[in-house]
């Protein structure tokens, strides 16, 4: 049953060093505040799991608290390349990353799989692709009714899933909407969820077909206006896309970018991300 | 209008609209792929059907996206589903006409790149990765490609198979099992290319207004094959040019001016 708590005791709760972790979001409602959090309580050695790796997984990367990362597509979006993962991929700084590559399709299968209690997921995927030939995770299974040879990968069963949502009612009870990416499944696939909310409510008003997580599948939630900054929170404010940009030369030099992690995650708290989207709010 | 009257870039993303139909459903990649399935819905096919990966389908947006998941895409959408009902049920069940992408590297056959430049292993660049692609590639009913043309991008070999269009060429999808047609047409800043229907090869069938076949060739790391009689793309019309430049003014307003410095 969903807690209310803090920010930070909910990660002190839910992530220890060396778990396998998903913060979750395509691109909409990723959820920059508790990844951040992780980050200021020193968090080491992870297994980081997630289909579009971008700017806050760059920073825990070239932060070194990430041993290995499962994804499918890792860049800043519209933007480029993500330079700290680079760096520790192509020189190994701050130290090698394992890394374990799939496909979209793959890893919303796998996701799928994990929600659903399978051992693995099959599809028709990978065909002629040499993602197969580097990740021994990539094998077949024949199709028993048509022979059919179809692509299977592990079911992905994070220890602990976090997301951000637009809001929550008191009895723990989570509306995610817009874009509504992976995270169900994310959160359904993991052992334990963490859920950052724009704001709690007496009454979620949802659509009797929304994607709605009921309490008894989390395990806390933390109110955190803004915490999906700089990507966005469909109805309260929009992708602060310059943001995005900027990052690119941020991250470019390891100097550069470990400065901006200590202005701007170690030194800050939970509560700063309400400021970062107050300019927004009105475009949304 | 004369010929210096438009850039290579934009004849490129006028020439890719060309391609898409009204009725067509296609699966859309970021970048140049985007503008040029917009310009289609905003000129000559308005009721095309567009996807992004993020589950968006049926999307008009006003502006172009910077991610694939930006939220107009969701806003202006038939409907909005989660990204594995997008990969099962809407491209892998085979309702997706055309995928559009974009490539880092390519070779004569369509075979694309997007995960490293160098060994997989000790990688000289990191990139993206495939995202969508791999499946794309296979499950779409077949795939326009679009990209700037240079020695770099266009190369004699790739360093690896992202998602693969006809691999060696002839038969090579169909020895795989893979029943669509794959890679069918690339549209270039230079010209407009058609696969070969037996080799499969990249053909220069049309060469964009002021290009010449060295200039292709200039910019190409294979030996360019050309079709037997080589046509000229026609030029942008006054339509074309005036939603393309109207687009990119309202995009480019709508992705500066939001920072504020603080943290990303």
């Amino acid at each position: 049953m969903a807690q209310f708590m803090t920010l930070p005791e909910a990660v002190a709760q839910n992530l220890t060093t060396g778990d396998t972790a998903a913060f979750e979001g395509f691109t909409h409602l990723i959820p920059h505040a508790s990844a951040h959090e992780a980050l200021r309580q020193g968090v080491k050695d992870l297994t980081l799991v997630r289909m579009t790796p971008d700017l806050v997984y760059d920073q825990m990367i070239g932060m070194g608290a990430v041993r290995k990362l499962i994804f499918s597509y890792a860049g800043n979006p519209g933007v480029g390349l993500l330079r700290r993962l680079r760096d520790s991929v192509e020189n190994g700084w701050p130290h090698a990353l394992e890394i374990e590559e799939h496909s979209h399709a793959a890893m919303a299968n796998a996701y799928e799989a994990g929600a659903a209690g399978l051992p693995f997921a099959v599809l028709r995927g990978y065909k002629g692709a040499e993602l197969a030939r580097v990740n021994p995770n990539i094998r077949s299974v024949t199709c028993p009714f048509t022979g059919e040879v179809l692509a299977a990968v592990p079911a992905i069963r994070p220890d602990v899933t976090f997301i951000h949502a637009q809001k929550a009612d008191r009895k723990g009870n989570v509306l995610i909407e817009g874009i509504v990416g992976v995270q169900k499944e994310a959160v359904l696939a993991a052992k334990r969820a963490v859920v950052t909310v724009e704001e709690i409510v007496d009454d979620l008003d949802a659509h009797p077909n929304a994607c709605v997580l009921p309490g008894w599948t989390v395990s806390a939630i933390c109110l955190v206006p803004g915490g999906a900054h700089p990507s966005y929170a469909h109805g309260y404010y929009p992708r602060d896309n310059a943001s995005y940009i900027a990052w690119d030369k941020i991250a470019a030099d390891r100097d550069t970018f470990l400065a901006w992690m200590k202005q701007n995650v170690l030194d800050a708290r939970p509560e700063d991300f309400d400021d970062r989207v107050s300019h927004l709010r009105s475009r949304s | 209008m004369t010929e210096t009257d438009f850039t290579p870039t934009e004849m490129m993303t006028i020439a890719a609209a060309r391609a898409l139909k009204n009725t067509d459903v296609c699966f859309v990649g970021i970048g140049a792929p985007s503008a040029a399935c917009n310009i289609a819905r905003l000129t000559h096919a308005p009721d095309v059907t567009l996807i992004y990966e993020s589950g968006t389908i049926g999307t008009a947006p006003s502006v172009l996206p910077l991610s694939i998941g930006d939220g107009e895409l969701c806003d202006t959408a038939v409907t909005t589903v989660s990204v594995p009902e997008m990969f099962r049920y809407w491209l892998q069940g085979g309702r997706v006409t055309v995928g559009f992408l974009g490539a880092a590297q390519i070779d004569r056959f369509g075979n694309i790149n997007t995960t490293v430049i160098g060994d997989y292993d000790h990688p000289k660049t990191r990139l993206p990765g495939g995202g969508g692609a791999p499946e794309i590639a296979s499950s779409c009913g077949e795939i326009f490609i679009t990209l700037k043309q240079s020695r770099r991008a266009m190369v004699e070999k790739i360093d690896f198979f992202t998602s693969f269009g006809h691999g060696e060429g002839g038969d090579h999808r169909a020895r795989l099992g893979i029943a669509t047609k794959g890679p069918t047409l690339m549209v270039t800043d230079l010209a407009v290319w058609r696969t070969d229907p037996v080799t499969h090869e990249f053909t220069v069938v049309l060469l964009h207004p002021g290009v010449t076949r060295e200039m292709v060739q200039a910019e190409c790391g294979w030996t360019v094959r050309f079709a037997d009689e080589v046509g000229e793309t026609p030029s942008p019309t006054e339509l074309e040019l005036t939603t393309l430049r109207d687009l990119n003014a309202r995009t480019k307003a709508a992705h500066s001016g939001t920072n504020t410095g603080e943290a990303a």
